[in-house]
């Protein structure tokens, strides 16, 4: 808990644990961020949709530290891990020698415990080869979460998964984020899965974040839930989605 | 129409036991074609079809690989041509793979290195034969020399775009998981490398023996190559033979051992996955 502390005395003052401030960046002549201002606070979901080339991955990338603005200032935690939309488990290891993989200490121990937390203790020694979408995917999430981030940055990890397994990771991502009160910034163009698993949903549009909705629907949620079919109206109409014409207000935003 | 299940079990034979039956028998024929051309090769030269200033027959071949084994010097042409092609391959496998590693992992390192290893590995190595006996005499130092550098090329070309050719994807992953550049290279570039660079080591296996009879043959008092070169003189063409044999023994067994470090080390492939399940 005095990690926690030390943190919220770095950024006190804004009382965010990621503070972004004019950011822009620019590849050759397009812009993939213009002036983004973006907080998160501590403890908080939000899910960042748009469609491809809006920019959403370069925000992501930034705050990663795997990108640079060109212009604005970046305050993220040091503490910070990313899911990628493949599972990036190194086939040469075993689930469990990539989820310790750069740890110190107990690190085999923390390893079997962050997979278990994830439903893999019975695959702690296959190879990611053997590994289903879903299972390779949870443990890319354990090697994120044994690392004890403050900050777990996704990006668009359940894109690749089928709707069922899909379902049972949106469950497990929110209990983990639960359990271990991490703030999350999740890229998706699913608008449903902005709704059932964000505190507040942003909607970036060339290289803008164009809307904020807070979604404080009850937990744990679903479809039917009410208010729900409004906040997905709105959130389509922010993303440009015509849902006067219902066959593409049901398409999922790409 | 109905088909219980008993029946399909207890029919003649399932289409997996075929299946499987099948490939036994392809698996004899495999073995068969040999031993046929082997017969004909033995029927031909007891006739007299072959003439024994061409090719010895298999029996006479046997014979003389018999009497060379008894009094041993077989073994020690063999040893000495093995020691030979070992020297050259640890020095092929450090100065290539030493190579590869430097311009594989640094940009300035590609500079100095690449366009040099890229020009010398087009030359014809066994043109270098009369300079290495010009600058190295006629001892044991130029035939080592000329398999370590017919073997290095092939390491470090394939060990380069080995390291060249890791997913971009794990190497980023590596930097946000705070990996240290040590670790990096230990744990995401060299393995993922590997299976290329074993493909090199293959070849340069392969290349460090044909490289080895040609060195043999010239200026040699012992070795396969001589042994060869020496039974030519006298017209033993069963020695030669022999020396065939030897070579492609030798052959198979260095891909019965590159095979087995494949196995070893590269266990965690899918198709070794499926072969082992």
């Amino acid at each position: 808990m005095s990690k926690r502390t030390q943190h919220e005395h770095v950024h006190g003052m804004s009382g965010s644990i990621v503070t972004v401030r004019g950011v822009s960046r620019v590849f050759g002549s397009t812009l993939a961020l213009d002036n983004v201002d973006l907080d998160i606070a501590p403890g908080e979901f939000v899910a960042l949709l748009g469609r491809s080339g809006s920019g959403k991955s370069t925000l992501l990338r930034t705050l990663a530290g795997l990108d640079s603005p060109s212009t604005g200032s970046v305050e993220v935690p040091n503490e910070r891990m990313v899911v990628f939309q493949e599972p990036r488990l190194l086939p040469w290891k075993t689930a469990i020698e990539n989820v310790q993989l750069g740890l110190q200490g107990r690190a085999r121990e923390l390893a079997q415990a962050a997979l278990g937390e994830v439903g893999l203790e019975h695959r702690l020694h296959a190879y990611p080869a053997t590994l289903s979408g879903g299972e390779a995917q949870r443990a890319a999430l354990a090697r994120a979460l044994v690392r004890d981030p403050k900050l777990l940055l996704l990006d668009e990890p359940f894109a690749a998964l089928d709707a069922l397994t899909r379902m049972r990771m949106h469950a497990l991502i929110e209990s983990l984020w639960q359990r271990h009160r991490l703030s999350v910034l999740l890229i998706t163009h699913d608008v449903d899965e902005a709704i059932l698993l964000a505190d507040r949903a942003l909607v970036i549009d060339r290289g803008r974040i164009i809307v904020s909705i807070a979604i404080d629907l009850p937990r744990p949620r679903e479809p039917a839930q009410a208010g729900f079919l409004g906040l997905r109206k709105q959130l389509l109409r922010a993303i440009g989605v015509n849902f006067h014409r219902p066959e593409l207000a049901n398409r999922r935003v790409s | 129409m109905e088909i219980s299940a008993p029946a399909l079990l207890d029919g003649p034979a399932s289409p997996l036991v075929i299946a499987s039956a099948r490939r036994r028998s392809r698996q004899w024929l495999r073995v068969l074609s040999p031993l046929v051309l082997l017969v004909s090769w033995q029927i031909g030269c007891s006739s007299g079809f072959i003439s024994s200033r061409t090719l010895a027959a298999p029996s006479q071949v046997i014979a003389s690989f018999m009497t060379l084994t008894a009094d041993g010097s077989l073994q020690h042409h063999l040893l000495v041509s093995l020691i030979r092609v070992a020297k050259g391959m640890c020095i092929a496998v450090l100065v290539g793979g030493g190579l590869a590693l430097l311009s594989g992992l640094s940009r300035a390192g590609e500079y100095v290195i690449d366009a040099p290893m890229q020009m010398l590995r087009t030359l014809p190595v066994l043109a270098l034969i009369p300079f290495f006996i010009l600058w190295f005499g006629i001892g044991e130092v130029p035939k080592v020399a000329l398999v370590a550098v017919a073997a290095m090329f092939p390491i470090y070309l394939t060990l380069y775009s080995g390291i060249r050719g890791v997913d971009p994807k794990l190497v980023e992953l590596a930097t946000v998981i705070g990996l240290s550049r040590g670790a990096l290279i230990r744990h995401v570039i060299l393995p993922g490398a590997l299976p290329t660079a074993l493909v090199g080591l293959r070849y340069s296996l392969g290349i460090s023996w044909l490289v080895l009879v040609a060195a043999e043959q010239v200026n040699a008092t012992s070795g396969i190559g001589y042994l060869m070169n020496d039974a030519r003189d006298f017209m033993r063409i069963d020695i030669m033979v022999v020396g065939l044999l030897i070579y492609a023994l030798l052959g198979l067994g260095v891909d019965i051992l590159v095979r087995w470090l494949e196995r070893r080390l590269l266990g965690w492939r899918p198709s070794f996955i499926n072969a082992a399940a």
